[in-house]
């Protein structure tokens, strides 16, 4: 009973757009036969698209040993320790809040300033599960083209972050502070 | 799609003669996660199907299409800073735009600042971060997103 309740609940909308489309092909509503066929065209290319990429993400998921190289990243300096953590950040998954916490371990462990902002663009633009689903829908030129303009984008964010903090004290914290809007 | 299923193909083979256990374990996380994003990609092709009945053509390209120019840009800008959309979605959202009319620049833009800009994370990353550095280094993702999406443009 909870679970047909949680699948309504979640399928609502599907649920009443079925609705909306069997009546609009009941009664031959035309604005509701052109919303299916957007629909449809959409939904069919997703469905052959979708399962294969996720099963690539499941298979890169059971055989990239994260947390092994996590382990191995930390206070290397130069180009070195921003390459590791490049790599790092590429085979990760998810959203950009959850590399914040990340982030404050590398910066436990002593990573540089400006690796930790590397760190974080890489994260969020080129993680190795999502270039695929980048390369799937928006092709493969487009992904290129990002990734190559995007490395030097946050390589310069993180020399500017660290220019910038380098005699400030800074420092990442846990996130479990209650402060956070308050300490303007 | 040939690729990618041949590509998919590939690797399971492959997968699967190193180690079939770890292979089953993977198809079933992936095909698991697939389910749990199915619903929230079903309404937002729900609710795209709806928006590009209502909205004419002439109305979207003139806004993000090949003449939309700076407006275009700073529309895609700003809703991909403020927008919380999974890759997932963000990139099948992305195909759909680009077949609407909608140019590679727009879509770009949108999908750099929805990656490196988070408007409504902010909170979050106060609370690792404070609030000055992220304000900073939200300020300068949305102006790297924004070179990147006009590079992207004058290529695509």
């Amino acid at each position: 009973m909870k679970k047909a309740y949680l699948f309504l609940s979640e399928y609502l909308i599907v649920v009443l757009f079925s609705i909306f489309l069997s009546v609009s092909q009941v009664f031959d509503f035309k604005p509701g036969l052109s919303i299916y066929s957007n629909f449809w065209i959409f939904f069919t290319e997703m469905v052959t698209f979708l399962p294969l990429m996720f099963i690539l993400i499941g298979l890169f998921d059971v055989w990239v040993p994260k947390e092994k190289i996590e382990r191995h990243v930390g206070n290397e300096s130069g180009i070195k320790g921003m390459f590791l953590v490049i790599i790092l950040a590429m085979l990760q998954g998810g959203p950009l809040y959850g590399a914040f916490p990340v982030a404050y371990l590398l910066f436990k462990k002593g990573c540089s300033i400006r690796n930790i902002f590397v760190y974080l663009g890489a994260f969020s633009t080129l993680k190795i599960p999502m270039l695929t689903f980048e390369i799937g829908f928006l092709g493969l030129k487009f992904s290129l083209l990002r990734t190559i303009f995007t490395l030097p984008v946050f390589v310069i964010i993180g020399i500017i972050m660290e220019a910038y903090l380098k005699n400030k004290n800074f420092c990442v914290k846990d996130g479990t502070s209650q402060k956070g809007w308050q300490t303007l | 799609m040939g690729i990618l299923s041949i590509f998919t193909l590939i690797c399971l083979s492959v997968s699967f003669v190193v180690d079939k256990n770890k292979t089953l374990v993977g198809i079933r996380e992936g095909l698991k996660l697939f389910l749990q994003i199915l619903p929230a990609l079903l309404n937002i092709l729900i609710l795209v199907s709806i928006f590009l009945f209502l909205l004419p053509k002439e109305v979207l390209i003139k806004w993000i299409g090949k003449d939309s120019g700076w407006l275009g840009v700073m529309i895609a800008a700003v809703l991909g800073s403020v927008s919380l959309i999974p890759g997932f979605i963000a990139y099948p959202l992305g195909a759909i735009l680009l077949k609407s009319g909608v140019t590679y620049k727009v879509v770009a833009v949108f999908i750099t600042t929805l990656m490196m800009v988070g408007v409504l994370t902010l909170p979050v990353e106060v609370k690792f971060f404070g609030i000055k550095v992220s304000i900073l280094r939200n300020i300068l993702s949305f102006i790297g997103a924004l070179i990147i999406g006009l590079l992207i443009g004058l290529f695509l």
